[in-house]
């Protein structure tokens, strides 16, 4: 008779769990992009991608070098991505930084259309369909993106979408001191 | 409207007065709800008729109280009143009457009360047909009711008040996301609450069987027909906001596994479970504690997802402006009415008594795999939605959980429930004969190979698709033996017995037949969909699945509040005209953002789909196609089920005064007030 009680009582301790991640989740100050990376200032991993759309060009590791260049993971599946992509269409206008795009684990239609809808903010569109790069840069999951300085050398981690206050206090003072 | 600033001061304040009376009328409300919680709970548990009496009295006050709000807000959207904090935030008098409407719900607050207003229309509706229910047992169903408005009426008025009033007002409005300027958006929330807010009708019903400690199967009678209008609005809104998505977001695809999307599929599939579950207990006095279970998940996962959505903790394409008062606000109502509920069922669930035994191959053996699938379903769902934020709490980082996901753990639970939805009306209660049940299926297994082998012929795979195609053909079939089996339409006499046939039986049809089309649809627009993208000039075409289409030309095209670009294809096959698509891109200047509006034009039972993006600078535009075969079928099978669920509804059983009932529920009150 216990252990049936027991049984009943096992609905309202998962609830209880799960409302304390939900509390955990309203902490103020959770900031997604503190996560540690270790490969900050490390060099780029090699990669060689294919363009979305036959015909462009693609990009590689090596391309990376002489240039600023934010690189950005996304996927037409990822809703994030939506929330961040009109922070990017922005941040396309700013000379002094290119931004490319990896669709990551994406059809590349799909990513190709997604562009199409949402407008385009990338210099370069690439497709790294089997997710290999996204491995090779730690990526957790799309959004996600990386700011590389003129040396390929990896110099900040954006871990999710990036938000206005991101691009404002972190990304821009990163921008204006690698692109000296 | 730009004259606002000229009216004179007598208008002014008649206005300013409308909406204080709608304030206050609010506050009134919350009043009312305290006192529908708390009079007829005590006069419940003393057999006080006259306390018990005052539920029904509130519950229609309650419903006037916030009725006079609603309209008073109502009243200041549609005259554009900007003195309005919500008005001035979401919405702008260049838009059209609808969006200035629909403006209300658009947004966190109004929205709010157009919530608190479906549950006084739901808690009225218990007080003028809830007659034939036992007078405790609708005193405690309308005691929980008013608990509930209660929670939400003060987290409006305290933490998200819909009047809070702006001085000096702007001189026009922010408008209202242009995204939500759309004829189904405009439809669809209203749609989904009255779904998600009728759950709270079984979760009340549930917790007065909790209290008064007896399930039977009068009261499984009882809770079925909200459960079921529920279901229906909730199987239609789900519909709406699938529909709205395939035709606005403009990329072909109608399910997203969007946290906002999964907030309404989760109490979906558990009010599905429970639609099931409550048969069971009525007519085989079985499975009490898990229906009263999911009569609590189901309405707690609507409440979830409501968490989710206005939270923020969670990013979604449709979320709410978002504040973490608001979400530790919702978090705290969250744990009172689910957590309350399950600790009361914790305590009281052990002692109900199940009556009917039944061996594992029966119907109630087969509702329970059902239910048991479905529930599994939510879960994964859930896990799903939520497993970001786990990971993101323990300091794990962020990740987007996308289709792949749920391609691979949702289609397994998902897959063997279709399978056994033909089989399980076939199966009698208590103990079934497979073989047999098996062998009445024999037509419906050769038509689900016959599909599966046609749709190899024609598009030779994939093999998931060919199983979904099959899976759709069996359960098709097997739905209408079933019904043609039941009421032996063969024999003579058989039209005259199919139309005797209960309602529920029909209904229960339908809503079979209704996901083997929806399912037939899906199959077709995951696997066979083509699409292609590229840069068009005018006068050049594209060919895609036989079709050709012609960009004619790119015209702008003023709207009302909005900048179009338009775009004429038309589309030939074999040098035949067959339609002329008009996709636009909408600039909305106020805020500064650019919707696409796709063009779909249906052509027998596929879609022709046709988006027109960005300017190349060099007189080209990039243009997307679909050809989408199928996926009209998905909404059409979506309808199907709605209507089930209301031809269902008009069963005789439910419906409200059949007098062996009445009578029968008469007797059972003055017994209980003998006690």
């Amino acid at each position: 008779m216990m252990r049936h009680r027991l049984l009943f009582l096992l609905p309202v301790l998962a609830f209880l769990a799960l409302a304390v991640w939900f509390w955990l989740g309203l902490a103020p100050g959770r900031d997604p992009s503190l996560v540690p990376t270790v490969m900050i200032d490390k060099e780029v991993p090699s990669f060689d991608l294919p363009p979305l759309i036959a015909g462009k060009p693609g990009l590689k590791s090596a391309d990376l070098k002489g240039r600023l260049t934010l690189i950005n993971f996304f996927a037409s599946w990822c809703v994030p991505c939506r929330a961040e992509h009109p922070l990017l269409l922005d941040l396309a206008k700013d000379n002094r930084i290119q931004i490319d795009g990896i669709a990551w684990k994406n059809r590349p239609e799909d990513a190709a259309g997604f562009l199409v809808d949402l407008g385009d903010p990338y210099t370069l569109a690439v497709a790294d369909q089997n997710g290999r790069t996204g491995i090779d840069f730690g990526v957790y999951g799309v959004p996600e993106s990386y700011l590389i300085d003129k040396e390929g050398r990896i110099r900040y981690r954006q871990v999710g979408p990036f938000t206005e206050d991101d691009i404002q206090k972190k990304l821009m003072p990163l921008i204006a001191e690698l692109s000296k | 409207m730009a004259a606002r600033g000229t009216e004179s001061t007598a208008a002014g304040e008649q206005l300013a007065m409308t909406l204080e009376f709608g304030h206050f009328a609010l506050v009134l409300a919350l009043l009312i709800a305290g006192l529908q919680t708390v009079v007829p709970l005590a006069g419940a548990s003393r057999g006080d008729p006259r306390m018990m009496a005052f539920a029904r009295a509130a519950a229609l006050a309650q419903l006037l109280c916030v009725a006079i709000a609603f309209g008073a807000l109502m009243q200041a959207f549609i005259i554009s009143d900007f003195s309005v904090a919500a008005v001035a935030n979401n919405s702008n008098s260049r838009q059209p009457l609808l969006y200035r409407m629909a403006g209300l719900w658009g947004n966190h607050e109004g929205s709010l009360l157009l919530w608190i207003s479906i549950l006084a229309i739901y808690g009225a509706a218990v007080a003028v047909f809830g007659g034939n229910l036992p007078a405790r047992l609708r005193a405690r169903v309308l005691a929980v009711q008013g608990a509930i408005a209660f929670g939400f009426l003060a987290f409006t008025l305290f933490a998200s008040n819909p009047f809070a009033r702006l001085d000096p007002a702007p001189a026009d409005g922010a408008e209202l996301n242009p995204i939500l300027q759309d004829p189904g958006l405009a439809f669809h929330p209203p749609m989904l609450y009255l779904g998600y807010v009728g759950l709270s009708m079984a979760f009340s019903f549930a917790i007065a069987a909790l209290i008064e400690g007896r399930v039977d199967a009068a009261w499984a009678r009882w809770v079925r027909p909200w459960t079921l209008a529920a279901w229906t609005c909730l199987t239609a809104g789900i519909a709406g906001g699938s529909w709205w998505a395939y035709y606005t977001l403009g990329w072909g695809g109608w399910w997203f596994w969007d946290p906002t999307e999964n907030a309404s599929f989760m109490p979906w599939l558990i009010a599905t479970a429970l639609l099931h579950s409550a048969i069971v207990v009525e007519k085989r006095d079985a499975l009490k504690g898990w229906t009263i279970l999911l009569a609590i998940l189901a309405f707690g996962f609507s409440l979830i997802g409501t968490f989710l959505v206005r939270s923020g903790i969670i990013t979604s394409v449709h979320a709410f402006a978002v504040d973490p008062a608001r979400g530790l606000f919702i978090l705290a109502l969250l744990i009172v009415y689910v957590g309350g509920g399950l600790l009361l069922f914790a305590w009281r669930a052990p002692a109900l008594k199940g009556g009917g035994l039944f061996a594992p191959i029966s119907r109630e053996g087969a509702l329970l795999i059902n239910n048991l699938l479905l529930a599994t379903a939510a879960a994964t769902v859930l896990l799903g939605t939520i497993y970001p934020l786990i990971l993101d709490t323990l300091g794990e980082g962020t990740v987007s959980v996308g289709p792949p996901y749920y391609n691979s753990t949702f289609m397994p639970i998902i897959l063997p429930l279709i399978a056994l939805t033909a089989l399980g009306p076939m199966l009698s209660w208590k103990r079934a004969d497979l073989a047999g049940a098996l062998g009445r299926l024999r037509l419906a297994l050769a038509l689900a190979i016959a599909a599966a082998l046609l749709a190899w012929w024609l598009h030779g795979g994939p093999a998931l698709a060919l199983l979904g195609v099959a899976l759709a053909g069996w359960l098709f079939t097997g739905s209408l033996t079933e019904i043609i089996g039941r009421s032996r339409a063969l024999s003579p006499g058989g039209l005259a017995r199919l139309r005797r046939l209960p309602r529920a039986a029909w209904g229960m049809t339908l809503a079979h037949a209704g996901i083997a089309i929806a399912i037939l649809g899906m199959t077709g627009s995951a696997a066979w969909k083509q699409e292609d993208i590229r840069v068009l000039k005018p006068g050049e075409s594209a060919e895609i699945a036989g079709y050709s289409y012609r960009l004619e030309e790119v015209t702008p095209v003023p709207g009302p509040n909005y900048e179009a670009t338009r775009a004429r294809f038309t589309v030939s096959a074999g040098g035949r005209q067959v339609a002329v698509l008009h996709p636009e891109k909408r600039f909305f200047p106020v805020a500064e953002t650019t919707t696409t509006q796709a063009a779909i034009r249906m052509l027998g039972i596929a879609d022709l789909y046709g988006v027109i993006g960005e300017p190349d600078g060099k007189g080209g535009w990039t243009v997307r196609f679909y050809y989408e075969p199928l996926v009209p079928l998905i909404w059409i099978g979506f309808l199907i089920m709605a209507a089930g669920g209301v031809v269902s509804l008009s069963d005789r059983r439910y419906r409200v005064g059949a007098p062996q009932r009445a009578r029968g529920a008469a007797t059972a009150e003055v017994k209980a007030l003998a006690r």
